[in-house]
């Protein structure tokens, strides 16, 4: 068990004595109580764990590396990614795979141009070479330098770490378990009679993570995401019509194996695949302008796409034109106070701290401990995600409005081999006063139709048009659901659709949403981030068919 | 004593091009982790990759990467059951860790119902994709292709932004049944989106190969300055059914959701638009024009495709639709022989035939339509009749008698290919294109232009 710890050690010739020391002393898991288990497979990975005092050593190896190259500014990030996947479908174990990687990412500044490269070799002189090529690199892009990077200014936290709060780590609950769960649930979906095919999955993710900048931050993070689902797919007897039910109920969270208990899987699965058995003798919508209760399982991924994508700093200064896009809440002199996103009850904020949220943190990969802060406020746009490299861009804003200049802490990399760059936070859709709930929407409604679940999903690339499709789809009259419906998208223009909410819940109809898909970035960099709001009325949508035959 | 490979201990110079495992490397370390397997059976599959990429935003490189990884997953069989883990830490001690672990997953399963028994030894057709001078690019020469954008974008008064990128990768399998295969490929694609500085104006460009020295900067530079030039001013159409001149990359757009479609199994449960009414699949059946030809053919001069798949099946050329028929659909191991066919696997590549059209013909028959440079946020609305929505973008004209007369606002789409592959007024000369919305190389796919009728545009989008 110790002997390929020691392997690891020895190839790191220079800080060999104080891994050994480390390795008597240092608990492997940092604030998650494993539970007794019969398969405790974690003793089997023995990679460096976070916390090891070799990794720190290696991390401030790197940035030494890069400043004796020649660069101005470093940041190294260690981290392992140990993850699982378990998918099944019916009766049968599709996949069962334990996955883990482990590197280091540098990053350099040059002159005030960036280098970054990374490698999963994590020896002395293996670092050292990295932080070279990424110094080199920088010096090669340098020849394109319009304005050099410069970094918002940060408080260093010499020795930090922080840990996600979960109750049982999903690698410690045994595997046989995790199994059964899932067969049991499909099981019981495929009890309910229409029910033909049944997948379910779970995926498990921590990332043990340690950064150190030149600014004198040294953290060390342990972070989990959990996220049990299932779909449910009903098929007409003579094949003409297939419809499915996903478990968009359950959003993934950064929780750890609590959160697949509390998903209830086995008792839940009878109620999805009624509800896709429903779907297909759901009556085919009819095209037209209707009021729409989106309940929060929903309308987290419009809130995702329509509020969060457009407030981000970097689309709206043009550094994702290729990919992502721009934003329409641009420039940013022309709209921070002045542009008018929504209603006077529409308050959004971005932050890294909501409990059982994916993108809560303790610092970025930037370093910074984040904070959390107002996006719209009474309607109005009043400020942007940003990260130390862009933050300034908004200095006279902060200047106007008072505050200090100041990244908010939302700079990302999915992994160890990929650069950090600014990633969207939580953002979030703030509760109303009136302590409203979902059935208080629908009462309130005359003609509408009420969205549960997210489904299909697309928008411009500057975050105008857009078009989402859903789980449910329940018919309203006269404040009252009289049946379901089918074939449902909404497309809308952003400023009128939250122009045209009336209606939103109180706290207590409150809920959690997210995704772990969040694509940015070239490469594509996935991120995984939570929505937090209440369920909303908009007035007037324009509603499309989409069982097209033809 | 611990095994080091070379790639490992041997620190390479800055200068020393990208480097991926050798097949001998690679046979030597897939072998060993097989040799440490006590289970019934054991794959390797190993993926050696290095990747390097230049981004550039508002006329200057933004940020870039350069990173090489090696990873390796284990899958064994014990009895019926099977089991699954991967690493990346090539040391013995952690190579015969993954096994250990993916033999005990193996252990807590239940049978697996649909267990194939390992493949022997086979023969490959070696597939020519890695051309030696794309394996050698480093940041310097990237950086040089990207100022041939940004220099001639700040000459013209213009903003430019865009990514290059450059993966060279070696695949490998064994397994304890003597099945050893090894590929090396490279890929690099780059794409650049052009605006005016009023964000006015917006033009893409992109092209994707296999050999970076068939990448024209220059010329990309040219298109995505014209384009973002000409759109400026845009004007509003009503949505509605028009017709259209796709460029080909708008075709690998929506060509390519068709061959994601194309899973026998999800058509013989009767979930699938392949799923004939009635039971049973739509092969033999006519579902589109009949000019349509959709192959995907491994050996393809300009695109080609992988010589295995991840059990270490070798592949061939798959005819997917022929004259406007279903001739293929996709078949594991498993439904093929469930079904007393034989299999039948994606092999990494598409390629649609085209007719001798060119754009400007196309246009010049035209009494009035809508000319699409691409699409993007392209996602799925129905899967009964491979119905998506999405967008276009980034030069979008209005066609009228015969010539394209103004930049005209961006539109959202709900269609199908299928529907997009019935409507063919006439097609285009094939060619490479960049069809991934991320501007990563992606599949290589090779498509002509089309012109068709009747294509479905929803809604109007103020974006640029």
């Amino acid at each position: 068990m110790t002997s390929s710890r020691r392997e690891f050690l020895k190839s790191s010739a220079t800080v060999a004595a104080v891994g050994l020391a480390a390795n008597l002393a240092s608990p492997r898991y940092a604030g998650a109580a494993a539970p007794a288990s019969r398969f405790a497979d974690d003793a089997l990975r023995i990679a460096p764990t976070v916390g090891d005092p070799a990794i720190r050593e290696l991390v401030l190896s790197a940035i030494d590396a890069a400043k004796r190259a020649g660069a101005s500014y470093a940041d190294a990030r260690i981290s392992q990614n140990r993850s699982r996947t378990l998918a099944t479908r019916e009766r049968r174990v599709q996949n069962l795979s334990d996955n883990e990687t482990l590197g280091c990412g540098i990053r350099v500044l040059v002159d005030g141009t960036w280098g970054f490269a990374a490698t999963r070799e994590l020896t002395a002189d293996a670092i050292a070479r990295t932080a070279r090529l990424a110094v080199s690199q920088a010096k090669a892009n340098r020849r394109t330098q319009v304005a050099p990077v410069q970094l918002a200014p940060v408080t260093p936290t010499p020795n930090g770490t922080w840990s996600s709060p979960i109750r049982i780590d999903p690698f410690s609950v045994a595997i046989e378990d995790q199994v059964a769960l899932l067969l049991r649930a499909n099981d019981a979906a495929l009890a309910v009679p229409g029910v033909r095919f049944v997948n379910s999955a779970m995926f498990f993710l921590r990332e043990e993570k340690t950064f150190a900048s030149t600014d004198g931050t040294v953290t060390v993070q342990t972070i989990y995401r959990s996220q049990p689902n299932m779909t449910v797919t009903a098929v007409s007897a003579d094949n003409s019509d297939f419809q499915s039910r996903q478990s968009t109920d359950i959003q993934p969270h950064g929780r750890g194996y609590e959160h697949v208990l509390d998903g209830k899987l086995v008792e839940n699965a009878p109620r999805w695949g009624a509800e896709a058995v429903e779907k297909l003798k759901a009556k085919s919508v009819d095209v037209g302008r209707y009021d729409l209760v989106l309940h929060p399982t929903h309308l987290w991924l419009t809130i995702h796409e329509s509020v969060a994508h457009p407030t981000e700093l970097d689309r709206a200064l043009g550094y994702e034109a290729n990919y992502a896009g721009t934003s329409f809440v641009a420039p940013p002199r022309d709209v921070l106070g002045k542009l008018k996103f929504g209603p006077e009850i529409m308050n959004v904020q971005g932050n890294r701290t909501e409990d059982g949220s994916l993108g809560a943190i303790g610092w970025d990969d930037e370093g910074v401990a984040p904070e959390t802060f107002d996006i719209i406020r009474k309607g109005v746009v009043v400020d942007y995600q940003t990260t130390r490299e862009q933050a300034g861009e908004l200095g006279w804003w902060y200047q106007q409005q008072g505050k200090p200049l100041r990244s908010h802490g939302n700079s990302y990399a999915q992994s160890w081999a990929d650069v950090q760059f600014q990633r969207m936070p939580n953002v979030s859709l703030l509760p109303g006063e009136k302590d409203l709930s979902y059935e208080d929407l629908i009462a309130a409604t005359d003609r509408g139709i009420a969205i549960v679940g997210d489904g299909s999903f697309s928008i411009d690339q500057q975050r105008y048009n857009s078009q989402f499709g859903g789980q449910l789809f329940y018919e309203i009259r006269g404040g009252k659901i009289v049946g379901m419906l089918k074939d449902v998208a909404y497309q809308i223009r952003t400023p009128e659709f939250w122009g045209a909410m009336d209606m939103l819940g109180g706290k207590r109809s409150y809920q959690l949403g997210g995704a772990f898909g969040d694509g940015k970035g070239q490469p594509a960099q996935s991120n995984a981030v939570s929505h937090g709001c209440p369920p909303t009325r908009h007035r007037q949508i324009n509603v499309i068919n989409t069982g097209r035959k033809a | 004593m611990s095994h080091r490979l070379r790639a490992d201990s041997s620190p390479r110079s800055l200068l020393e091009p990208a480097r991926v495992l050798s097949q001998a490397e690679a046979e030597s370390l897939t072998r060993r982790i097989v040799g440490f397997s006590q289970a019934d059976s054991c794959r390797v599959s190993l993926q050696s990759t290095a990747r390097g990429n230049t981004r550039f935003a508002v006329n200057q490189v933004s940020t870039s990467g350069d990173n090489e990884d090696v990873s390796v997953r284990v899958r064994v069989t014990v009895g019926k059951k099977v089991g699954a883990a991967t690493t990346n830490r090539l040391d013995d001690d952690a190579l015969r860790q993954v096994v250990q672990i993916a033999e005990r997953i193996a252990r807590l399963q239940p049978d697996d119902p649909e267990l194939m028994p390992e493949l022997g030894a086979q023969q490959y057709t070696a597939v020519d994709a890695y051309p030696t001078g794309t394996a050698a690019a480093e940041p310097a020469q990237r950086a040089e292709i990207v100022r041939k954008v940004t220099d001639a974008s700040r000459a013209a008064g213009l903003s430019s932004t865009g990514y290059l990128e450059v993966i060279t990768s070696a695949n490998a399998i064994a397994n304890s049944a003597g099945l050893f295969a090894y590929h090396r490929s490279t890929d690099c694609a780059f794409t650049t989106t052009v605006r005016t500085t009023d964000g006015a104006g917006s033009g893409w460009a992109g092209a994707a190969a296999r050999d970076i020295s068939t990448i024209d900067g220059a010329a990309l530079a040219a298109t995505a300055i014209d384009k973002a030039k000409r759109s400026i001013n845009a004007v509003a159409v009503e949505p509605g059914r028009y017709t259209v001149v796709l460029e080909p990359t708008a075709v690998g757009n929506l060509v390519q959701l068709l061959a994601f479609a194309t899973n026998a199994r999800q058509a013989d449960e009767g979930r699938s638009f392949f799923s004939k009414p009635g039971g049973g699949t739509k092969i033999g059946m006519k579902v589109v024009d009949d000019r349509v030809n959709l192959i995907s053919d491994p050996q393809h001069p300009v695109a080609p495709g992988i010589p295995f798949d991840g059990d270490g099946l070798p592949t061939r050329k798959v005819n997917w639709i022929e004259n406007g028929v279903v001739r293929e659909l996709s078949y594991d191991r498993y439904w093929a022989q469930k079904t007393n066919h034989a299999p039948v696997i994606l092999p990494g590549a598409l390629q649609m035939a085209g007719g001798s059209q060119s754009v400007a013909e196309m246009i010049a028959s035209t009494e009035r339509g809508i000319l699409v440079t691409r699409f993007w946020y392209i996602r799925p609305v129905d899967p009964r009749t491979i119905l998506y929505t999405g967008l276009t973008r980034d030069g979008t004209f209005l066609i009228e008698r015969g010539k394209v007369t103004r930049a005209i606002k961006n539109l959202r789409f709900n269609e199908s290919p299928v529907f997009l592959l019935n409507n063919i007024e006439a097609l285009g000369q094939p060619q490479r294109v960049s069809a991934s919305e991320s501007g990563s190389a992606g599949v290589p796919i090779v498509v002509p232009s089309i012109k068709a009728r009747d294509f479905m545009f929803t809604s109007l989008s103020d974006a640029v």
